[in-house]
């Protein structure tokens, strides 16, 4: 379980982050919905270790991972989907898949890997000697996500997956992050798209300048009237 | 005619190969940091002094090796030292470090040597004079484009088709990306320096044995001159590199040869003096790239970093 408490973070003077407390159960998908600029993005860089934190606590299985480098954090199991996709361009498919798995030793099971991401997105396969930078948006958000699985991750992190991606796409995404939890990894999915995030998971957070101001199920969120009002354009 | 212009094509490839090896340290670290690392010519020029002094009490199978360790070392320490610190720091900031420690070794090298120059030890065999399609020659000029395409080729291979090559390519693209895949950046920031440094270093040892001798400035012009390649190859990109340095190392040997090749052609009577412009060709050609291709032959088209 990941558990974040009373976390605080700024950039210079703006404080982004405001006592922000949040639980990830294993095996659930929890979903953190918000505005443009509502710290999202910043609560996931700082459980990655890209952002330091002011002050508060992220555990996760009881160890704190406030202060742990960044790739000993991947070590714990925790790995993220960067908004924006964030595929190395200049790499191949492949070899974007290879670098997910940069911390790991085993060649046997790496290459099983590879083939089981092959499985998952059967269009990466048919690419696999392409540069990542002539894929669709789609395939590269496929391949983003096919790369954190790389590290064999025990909780996923996303950055906004469905951003700027035709709507069938982002049917395709969804369905894929049930089927990666399916198979036994913790999702922590942070997305716009309330509708859709909130129908997929199972707890649901919402996040307003830095704070948490509602929290439930993601149907009890989807019923509630003010995320109506303010999430699902109702 | 042809006979004429084949010494200096074969020397300008030798001097042309000796600028690739400093040009690719360029290119390299501004591959990654986005850096110029003005230092880099005054390391070559440090090799070169390490040669001098090891040399003199060492015999050459320590000392070469030995040269090849600290130069690298020296590389490394400057990166830790110097622009490790200052990562987050503005770009300029940076900058104007590896300005500062160009004139820190500039001025140590003065104070070490007094000024004077120092005489570069002979390295058998690859000092002597050979003869080769019936001209006459040290017999570094032949090896030296040999032994560049065979270092050019090994750091291919390095870079296309190991771990860390990859991670290599993948922080030159974006750091926070390539840390969320674990890669320790200053890790592969040192070993950039470390690969860098090392060439620069063997470089020396071809450069320098052509010449009567070093001086703390001895690192400039060689230094600029590898800048420019790099520039005109586009700069970040290391075949870019290694083909300008050619080009350059050609054109300028021809450039020097250029009276006695148009004398004996029959074009002109007397010297002219071309060869005092064979340095002022190569900024000439500078001020041409970045005017009309700034990007140079084979040049990124975006750059993706944060
Ligand atoms: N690197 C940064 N430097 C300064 N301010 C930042 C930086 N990143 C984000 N912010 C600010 O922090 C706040 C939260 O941003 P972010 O976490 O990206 O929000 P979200 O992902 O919810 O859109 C915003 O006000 C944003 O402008
Ligand atoms: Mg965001």
């Amino acid at each position: 379980m990941l558990e974040v408490k009373d976390l605080h973070v700024s950039y210079g003077g703006i404080r982004a982050l405001r006592g922000v407390n949040l639980e990830v159960p294993d095996s659930k998908i929890v979903t953190l919905i918000g505005a443009n600029g509502a710290g999202k993005s910043t609560l996931l860089r700082t459980i990655s270790g890209l952002v330091k934190a002011e002050s508060g606590s992220v555990t996760y299985n009881g160890k704190e991972l406030i202060g742990m480098p960044i790739n000993k954090i991947l070590e714990q199991g925790i790995a993220m989907v960067p908004e924006g996709r964030r595929v190395f361009t200049n790499l191949t498919v492949q070899e974007n898949l290879k670098i997910g798995a940069y911390l790991r030793k085993d060649k046997a099971g790496i290459q099983k890997d590879i083939e089981w991401v092959y499985e998952l997105f059967p269009r990466l396969q048919e690419r696999s000697w392409q540069m990542a930078g002539t894929l669709s948006g789609g395939e590269q958000q496929m391949l983003a996500v096919g790369r954190a699985l790389m590290s064999r991750p025990k909780l996923m992190m996303m950055d906004e997956p469905s951003l700027g991606l035709a709507p069938l796409v982002v049917k395709g995404i969804f369905e894929i992050i049930r089927e990666i939890n399916r198979q036994g990894v913790t999702v922590l999915l942070i997305e716009q798209n309330a509708n859709m995030a909130l129908k997929t998971a199972d707890l649901a957070y919402v996040l307003e300048t830095g704070e948490i101001t509602l929290h439930g199920t993601g149907a009890e969120l989807l019923s509630n009237e003010a995320v109506k009002r303010a999430y699902l354009g109702e | 005619m042809a006979k004429t212009i084949l010494p200096y094509v074969i020397s300008g490839i030798s001097v042309g190969g000796q600028y690739a090896l400093i040009a690719i340290g360029y290119t390299m670290v501004y591959g990654i940091l986005r850096l110029i690392n003005f230092a880099h010519g005054d390391v070559f020029m440090v090799a070169g002094l390490l040669m001098v002094y090891l040399a003199a009490s060492l015999p050459l199978y320590v000392s070469i090796p030995l040269v090849i360790l600290l130069t690298v070392l020296l590389g490394f320490t400057i990166e830790r030292v110097a622009y490790r610190p200052l990562r987050t720091a503005p770009r300029m900031s940076v900058m104007i470090s590896a300005i500062g420690v160009s004139y820190l070794l500039q001025n140590l090298a003065l104070y070490i040597t007094g000024g004077l120059n120092k005489n570069y030890p002979q390295i058998p065999w690859i000092s002597d004079r050979v003869t080769v399609l019936g001209m006459e020659t040290s017999r570094v000029t032949i090896i030296t484009p040999f032994l560049t395409i065979v270092l050019v080729v090994l750091l291919v291979l390095l870079i296309n088709h190991t771990k860390i090559g990859m991670a290599m390519r993948a922080v030159s693209l974006n750091f926070e990306t390539s840390q969320l895949m674990g890669i320790r950046i200053n890790n592969v920031i040192s070993a950039t320096f470390i690969i860098g440094t090392f060439l620069a270093a063997v470089g020396s040892m071809l450069f320098f044995t052509n010449y009567p001798g070093v001086v703390p400035t001895s690192g400039a012009m060689p230094g600029l001159k590898a800048f420019v390649a790099a520039v005109f190859g586009g700069i970040g990109s290391i075949p870019g590199a290694v083909i300008g340095a050619f080009i350059i190392g050609i054109a300028e040997s021809l450039i020097k040869g250029l009276d006695t090749i148009l004398i004996v052609h029959g074009t002109i009577a007397e010297q002219i003096g071309f060869a005092t412009f064979s340095d002022a060709f190569t900024f000439i050609l500078l001020i041409i790239v970045l005017v009309f291709k700034p990007t140079g032959l084979f040049g990124e088209k975006t750059t993706d970093k944060v």
